[in-house]
């Protein structure tokens, strides 16, 4: 119609047809706006708070990681890059780094696996299956500082109950918090157990979507149970498995309280991960500038963890 | 294939066991009398003095007060902006929302745990430094909440909500009574996640609170556990640990399938 409008004149009809249609036009734009203006006043009580509370964070960390803001100091002073070469010269913070990546090896993947075999053990029936379920899954509804406090005891030198089960056996008692070298292979030992029961109801849902069919299928062409796992089970629960390690990734960076409880980062910073460094330059040495300049250093992190998962996403990933 | 039974059974009581230990031994300290070296079997008579005894060391009436009135406060507010922010979301069709859906993944992404230092600096020069709402305020606003909702609000057919304006319910009145009634589930879901999460919540409370009348329980348990009353006693710890971890665990015994089922959701990206 519109083409022919340009070489033929209009018919009357037709004229009266399309200023119909431009009110109509109009009516739709003027509704349009109307309802993007509602849409905007619903969303405004979130958006303000994500806006205070998310974004500026974000980026007045980066705005202050280039300021030198310390205790006593009214006004932040510009220094440029000073935080960060300040910083990668520091052997602490290297010291720091390397406790964070080594708590993330010690959780990540043992957490997985254990929350796998968790949930691999609980999706066999049993008479029983009502109590494992609770058992596994009670740390997780505990804070981790009350999880920390039990451990705390259970982790004491002499009366504490590993050591006497150590005596019980005959073996030496053993100090677990106190030495550099057993700090955080014993606060992971305690993160896992409250971690693993989180993770474990991921793959248990996630064991089961995948239908019985596949199963029966494979048992009649003859499979072996481990090779029902490895070729069946294990690709179907890859999107689960990716998933679940984006969570067991984040959260081992973000949680603190166990370090905060049990160690405060002794023995001489052994224990001390990025987000608890964060917590004691901004709130017990109260400089601020390094403080932001940790936190820009973490949010880069978690962003990477998350593009992970975004850019795995698609690949290796087996649809049913 | 009985044998085979029979092993996972064992594997995993042997695993329960290991998840259980540490309870039992909470719950069977926090209920005897104290003892010199630990054990998992009562060995001193049943008593209530450990109990009785923090709560008249440490204000843990107070800090429980507290802790409701936060948990309460975020999920009350949680509720109102969640809502109206997934109704747009889900019906609605307006311009920008590409940038809305960019915007809940930046907070699903970055946690607020870890933006402690610059959330620090906006509540001080908001002046509301050891305040409830210093605790509660970051997150009134909760991404997870709205994609929840959205989902469950993206089932409940249009017709509904057209049959609800035929019948004269304005905006507000479609939602809160066509919508809101039909989600019920995920609001039990999201109430689930939301009040264990800030039951148990410690890093950022600490940093904002300083005082007995603003700490929450899990800031007060931290705090006794390393003061002088505690005097290293582990009965006394562990009695304050289960009055604390007493009221979630009770819940989830009764409602083993709704926590799963909510805490399953909780991963939702």
């Amino acid at each position: 119609m519109a083409v022919f409008s340009v070489y033929s004149f209009p018919k009357k009809d037709q004229l009266v047809k399309n200023r119909a249609l431009t009110s109509q036009q109009t009516k739709k734009r003027k509704q349009s706006w109307k309802r993007d203006g509602i849409a905007c006043l619903l969303l405004a009580p979130s958006l303000i708070f994500l806006t205070m509370f998310t974004l500026i964070p974000i980026v007045k960390s980066f705005y202050l990681s280039l300021m030198d803001l310390q205790l006593g100091m009214k006004k932040p002073v510009f220094i440029g890059l000073d935080n960060y070469t300040y910083l990668f010269s520091d052997p602490l913070f290297w010291k720091v780094m390397g406790n964070t990546v080594l708590f993330s090896l010690l959780t990540v993947i043992p957490s997985m696996v254990l929350g796998l075999a968790l949930a691999l053990l609980l999706n066999m029936r049993h008479k029983l299956t009502g109590l494992f379920r609770v058992s596994f899954f009670s740390p997780v509804v505990m804070p981790m500082i009350a999880v920390a406090s039990i451990w705390m005891f259970i982790y004491m030198p002499d009366a504490g109950l590993l050591d006497q089960l150590l005596k019980s056996f005959g073996l030496p008692g053993q100090i677990f918090l106190q030495r550099s070298d057993t700090v955080l292979p014993a606060l992971s030992v305690v993160y896992n157990w409250k971690e693993a029961g989180f993770l474990m109801i991921f793959f248990l849902s996630g064991l089961q979507n995948i239908s019985t069919e596949m199963y029966e299928a494979a048992r009649i062409d003859g499979a072996r149970k481990f090779t029902i796992f490895w070729k069946l089970t294990f690709p179907l629960l890859m999107p689960t498995t990716i998933f679940v390690s984006t969570i067991a990734l984040t959260d081992s960076f973000k949680l603190v309280d166990h370090i905060a409880m049990m160690t405060e980062g002794m023995p001489n910073n052994s224990s001390t991960t990025l987000l608890y460094f964060i917590y004691q330059n901004g709130f017990t040495y109260f400089n601020q500038g390094i403080a932001s300049t940790l936190t820009v250093i973490l949010l880069i992190i978690m962003l990477i963890a998350a593009s992970l998962q975004f850019f795995t996403a698609d690949s290796r990933i087996h649809y049913n | 294939m009985q044998l085979k039974r029979i092993v996972f059974f064992i594997l995993a009581s042997a695993f329960a066991l290991l998840w259980l230990i540490p309870l039992i031994w909470l719950i069977v300290t926090t209920f005897t009398e104290p003892s010199y070296y630990m054990s998992i079997i009562p060995k001193t008579p049943f008593s209530l003095q450990n109990i009785i005894y923090i709560l008249s060391a440490a204000p843990f009436g107070r800090y429980y007060a507290n802790t409701i009135m936060i948990v309460a406060g975020i999920f009350c507010v949680q509720c109102i902006t969640v809502t109206l922010a997934a109704f747009a979301l889900s019906v609605m069709n307006f311009r920008f929302e590409k940038l809305v859906f960019f915007l809940i993944f930046v907070q699903i992404i970055i946690p607020n745990d870890v933006l402690i230092m610059p959330n620090y600096s906006t509540i001080s020069s908001l002046g509301l430094i050891d305040t409830k709402l210093a605790i509660m305020i970051p997150f009134y606003c909760s991404a997870f909440g709205i994609l929840l909702l959205r989902q469950s609000f993206k089932t409940i057919p249009i017709a509904l909500s057209d049959a609800s304006k035929i019948d004269g319910c304005n905006l507000m009145q479609t939602i809160w009574k066509v919508y809101v009634p039909c989600a019920k589930p995920a609001y039990v879901s999201f109430g689930l996640v939301s009040i264990s999460y800030h039951w148990n919540n410690y890093l950022w409370p600490v940093i904002v609170t300083n005082s007995v009348n603003n700490r929450p329980l899990t800031v007060g348990l931290a705090i006794f556990a390393k003061s002088k009353e505690a005097v290293m006693q582990w009965s006394n710890v562990c009695a304050a640990t289960f009055i604390i971890i007493f009221p979630l665990l009770t819940a989830f015994l009764f409602f083993q399938k709704q926590f799963i089922n909510s805490f399953v959701s909780s991963g939702i990206k």
